[in-house]
């Protein structure tokens, strides 16, 4: 095996022992990505491929072990564009608190940024100014979006970890396409520092591994309170590798019925029926449970966080950096950068907000949405203090195909039917790999518990994980 | 028909914190353009904003000073609207639940106290500032993020004098408490006025005129009386009246339409989704309403009961609160009987010379003890009142002692009977006719006698002294 297909806990071992170096890992990653990346584009900027990366500092834990970040996450000296057109150039002067946590524990920042839809709006990673993202499972298809670059690096081995961003599925969506592990934590639990905000309410930075273990660890690393990021929450991190126990025995697991109706693949429902057999045979006890007001959710999100995203994403208006159109006066250039600096999906996004927030609009749309996000929420609550956690698809279908929904936006926003309510109520989930389609095209397993309860997460995931081979199969490319 | 004038206000602060309302960039007025700046203000990508704890703390102060009542829940809003000084194309402001309502204070306006009700006081942050220049325009971000508190008043002012002397007072209260410089030349406070009328008795209010662009006070003052006519003129004409935003041009003495309720703007308020709410309690409150200082209603009081004063004395004294602490500092000092001489002396000499040179009565270079001495040489009959004042003026220029100069302008007054009378005498030879009216009964004929002997004395000799001489040598003879 190539250094670059282990996980990060098996590299850290060697790293720790001496056996491998951290220059070795890294070119290794290098001519995994010259190889591959021109068919799976999950890279952006690949022309500086051969530049050296940020220093890190080998004393740390991580002893120099490289990741690769999502390219709407800053990074120090370093581009970081949203892939937007927008955004061309901008290279922040400041590390997000993610990074900064990662470099601290000794991670190297992988010189080259991983590809998302614009401003992370969209689910398949066909948004991107720098071209779709392939899904190393098969390469007609998307990777899921919008992290679709970390999923589909660390699911062909051009990464060795990664991180996302979520704000409504956009780590478990592309994670269980790309048969990777992807955790959404709770809001709060990472500072969002230095992630360029899409949704300021619903946005979290989470890992994208091979397994649950690398998971742990990392989450571990980047969690915890910031005095920069006043919705971050001041909360001990508990040692996440704690819950690698392997042992689900007597765990109230609910599954909700809202999830198992009309659009879902019926490839993909037999497949997540067979998870949640297993989990059983593993010990734990399975009923049925109620989110009643699950239908609402789609509609709520794309309220939300398209109102939230048109005020994030004004100050894109080519005064201070990034994209500007050459133009005479003041109105004529913020017009001209917008209309050629946004995509599509941007521009029916800032449009869809704008409206929703617009006067005589916003009872209407924006506080209603608010007010069923706490009914929503309290769905949840309610389901938690019976059951441990609950089981459901990730997404209803398998990855599609590229183009396949670009022209029917509705169709699109439907692929995360099963993760956005996750985010309207605060609270952490995680997709791992539970089987494959007919299509060798992967299916992901969603596990989801109380806020700040991550732990129960990683402890049911793993458990399964340590029963299955899922995570253990390999794009052939 | 008659018509009365309904005046509301909107007055911005800057509070003088030592760091930005969102970040840590300390507030500097003398550094150079975009040197106070950093990624936070600057609004850029993934930077979040932080609450400054002290600009809350003097924001609820402020509140607290105007008998507000201080809200146990409040939030952050943001306003949005494109402008090259508002680096995020939204400013952070309070909407819905402003920091405190319900307040008042109290003006004297025609020497009658009048209530003005406050409807608000909320806190925000400043934009930067445009330096407009031949060929293009600069931003200067210094001022982006200084903290900003809004009060806005009741419309119950009824005439530009009402609205003059509410801002007086709003400043006097301001500056006991020391929160801020509230100097409208510099910016540091701005006023925006709202003007209606309506015939009088009426109830509803009449079409308004939102005004803007003033720069000073008495601005503010000729800005509504120019409205007030030209409202009054297109009412008694029965002219369609217009709700617009007018800007006053202080050259012309005009106020200038701007635009239409048409063409207001619409802000798509929302809950800034980067600062959870925040609450005040009740301990917090009663911390901060035990560090105010006592204000200038309350100190007005006081020196009435404590010194006697009168009201209007004591209203001249304490409309500034240096000038107030130096004013107590010489009352309390001086020992004589009548606390009132020592007052005249304050509210007349002094304050015109302070006045005269722009400066508060601390400034003027002159100590208490040195005020009471040179009281002392009047109240002796050392040197007459008249001398005395020229002797306050050399003090304060000179920075020497009333008795140095006293000394060197040989000031002292004749009170030695034996010069006296020798004057006394050529005054009584010369001038035989008031000698004879005195004699038949007309005292008024003394006054004239002495003025002669002060004329002949250079005004040196003790009017005093030389009146009981002349009427000692006119009834012995």
């Amino acid at each position: 095996m190539e250094l670059n297909q282990l996980t990060a806990h098996e590299l850290l071992a060697k790293l720790k022992s001496g056996l491998v170096n951290f220059n070795a890992i890294r070119d290794s990653l290098y001519t995994r990505i010259q190889n591959i990346d021109s068919k799976v584009n999950a890279y952006v900027r690949s022309g500086g491929a051969k530049k050296s990366d940020s220093k890190a500092d080998p004393q740390g834990m991580l002893n120099g072990l490289p990741i690769t970040i999502k390219d709407n996450i800053c990074t120090e000296g370093l581009n970081t564009e949203c892939c937007s057109k927008i955004l061309q150039g901008f290279c922040p002067p400041y590390d997000a608190t993610v990074i900064s946590k990662l470099k601290k524990c000794g991670a190297e920042i992988f010189s080259l940024k991983a590809n998302m839809d614009e401003f992370a709006f969209g689910s398949s990673t066909e948004n991107s100014y720098f071209g779709p993202t392939h899904n190393p499972w098969n390469l007609e298809c998307v990777p899921g979006g919008s992290s679709g670059g970390s999923a589909a690096a660390v699911s062909c081995d051009e990464a060795i970890w990664a991180l996302g961003s979520d704000t409504g599925g956009s780590i478990r969506q592309p994670a269980s396409f790309c048969a990777v592990v992807g955790l959404k934590p709770t809001y709060g639990r990472v500072s969002r520092f230095g992630l360029i905000a899409f949704a300021s309410s619903l946005d979290q930075i989470g890992p994208i591994t091979k397994d649950v273990q690398d998971a742990a660890i990392l989450t571990q690393i980047i969690s915890g309170y910031d005095p920069n990021d006043s919705t971050s929450v001041n909360k001990d991190v508990p040692d996440y590798t704690k819950s690698l126990t392997n042992d689900i025995k007597g765990l109230k697991i609910g599954i909700p019925k809202e999830y198992f109706i009309e659009g879902l693949d019926p490839e993909v429902k037999s497949i997540t029926e067979e998870a949640i057999n297993k989990l059983k045979t593993l010990g734990a006890s399975v009923s049925q449970v109620s989110l009643p007001h699950t239908e609402y959710a789609v509609p709520v999100y794309y309220i939300i966080a398209t109102a939230e995203a048109s005020s994030n994403l004004a100050r894109f208006d080519g005064v201070q950096y990034g994209y500007r159109a050459k133009s005479d006066n003041l109105v004529q250039m913020y017009k001209q950068t917008r209309a050629e600096g946004f995509g599509d999906e941007a521009k029916r996004r800032i449009i869809l907000g704008t409206f929703a927030l617009s006067h005589g609009y916003y009872d209407a749309y924006y506080l209603r949405a608010l007010k069923v996000r706490t009914l929503i929420k309290q769905d949840f609550e309610q389901v938690f203090s019976d059951f441990d956690c609950i089981v459901a698809p990730t997404s209803p279908t398998a990855a599609f195909k590229i183009g396949e929904r670009t022209s029917d936006p509705l169709k699109m926003y439907l692929s995360d039917i099963y993760t956005i309510s996750v985010n309207l109520a605060g609270i952490p989930a995680i997709s791992i790999p539970c089987g494959f389609t007919k299509n060798t095209l992967p299916v992901g397993l969603q596990i989801a518990a109380g806020a700040f309860n991550e732990e129960m997460l990683f402890r049911v995931a793993h458990t399964f994980e340590q029963n299955t081979q899922w995570h253990k199969l390999k794009p052939r490319l | 028909m008659k018509y009365q004038t309904v005046i509301g206000l909107e007055v911005h602060l800057q509070l003088s914190t030592k760091t930005k309302a969102f970040c840590g960039c300390v507030i500097d007025f003398g550094k150079a353009p975009n040197s106070c700046v950093c990624p936070v203000c600057l609004g850029f990508p993934g930077t979040l904003p932080v609450y400054n704890m002290e600009a809350l703390n003097l924001a609820i102060k402020v509140a607290l000073a105007f008998n507000c009542q201080i809200q146990e829940y409040t939030k952050f809003d943001r306003k949005n609207y494109f402008y090259p000084d508002l680096p995020k194309n939204y400013q952070i402001s309070q909407y819905d639940l402003p920091l405190s309502r319900n307040g008042h204070l109290y003006i004297y306006s025609e020497n009658k106290p009048k209530r003005i009700g406050i409807t608000r006081i909320h806190l925000e942050e400043d934009a930067g500032k445009l330096i407009h220049e031949a060929e293009h325009s600069l931003v200067d971000f210094n001022r982006t993020g200084i903290p900003l508190i809004e009060i806005v008043s009741d419309p119950v002012l009824n005439s530009p004098l009402e609205a003059f002397d509410y801002l007086t007072n709003l400043k006097s209260i301001v500056q006991y408490l020391d929160v801020s410089d509230c100097d409208m030349e510099k910016g540091s406070l701005r006023c925006d006025a709202n003007i209606s009328l309506r015939p009088e008795g009426a109830e509803e209010l009449g079409v308004k005129t939102e005004l803007k662009n003033m720069n000073s006070f008495k601005g503010v003052k000729d800005a509504l009386s120019f409205e007030v006519k030209r409202q009054t003129e297109l009412l008694k004409n029965n002219d369609p009246m217009i709700q617009e935003t007018r800007l006053w041009d202080a050259e012309k003495g005009v106020t200038v339409s701007m635009r239409s309720k048409e063409g207001a703007k619409d802000y798509r308020y929302f809950p800034d989704p980067d600062l959870a709410p925040f609450y005040i309690n009740q301990p917090m409150v009663e911390r901060l309403r035990a560090q105010l200082p006592e204000l200038p209603q309350e100190k007005m009081r006081r020196f009435m009961s404590n010194y006697s004063l009168s009201e209007y004395d004591a209203k001249i004294l304490v409309s500034s609160k240096e000038d107030a602490q130096f004013a107590e500092g010489c009352i309390q000092g001086y020992l004589g009987k009548d606390k009132k001489v020592m007052v005249n002396w304050l509210i007349g000499p002094l304050l015109s010379e302070a006045n005269l040179r722009k400066v508060k009565l601390n400034e003027l270079n002159i100590s208490k003890d040195e005020l009471i001495s040179l009281i002392g040489f009047v109240e002796r009959g050392d040197i007459s009142g008249l001398a005395a004042k020229g002797v306050l003026n050399q003090m304060i220029d000179s920075g020497k002692t009333a008795q140095t100069l006293i000394k060197e302008g040989n000031l002292l007054q004749v009170s030695d009977t034996a010069e006296l009378e020798k004057i006394i005498e050529v005054v009584v030879t010369e001038n035989v006719k008031s000698v004879g009216d005195f004699k038949s009964g007309k005292t008024n004929a003394l006054m004239f006698l002495v003025g002669q002997v002060m004329k002949k004395s250079s005004g040196k000799a003790n009017p005093k002294v030389v009146g009981e001489l002349i009427k000692r040598r006119l009834t012995d003879a």
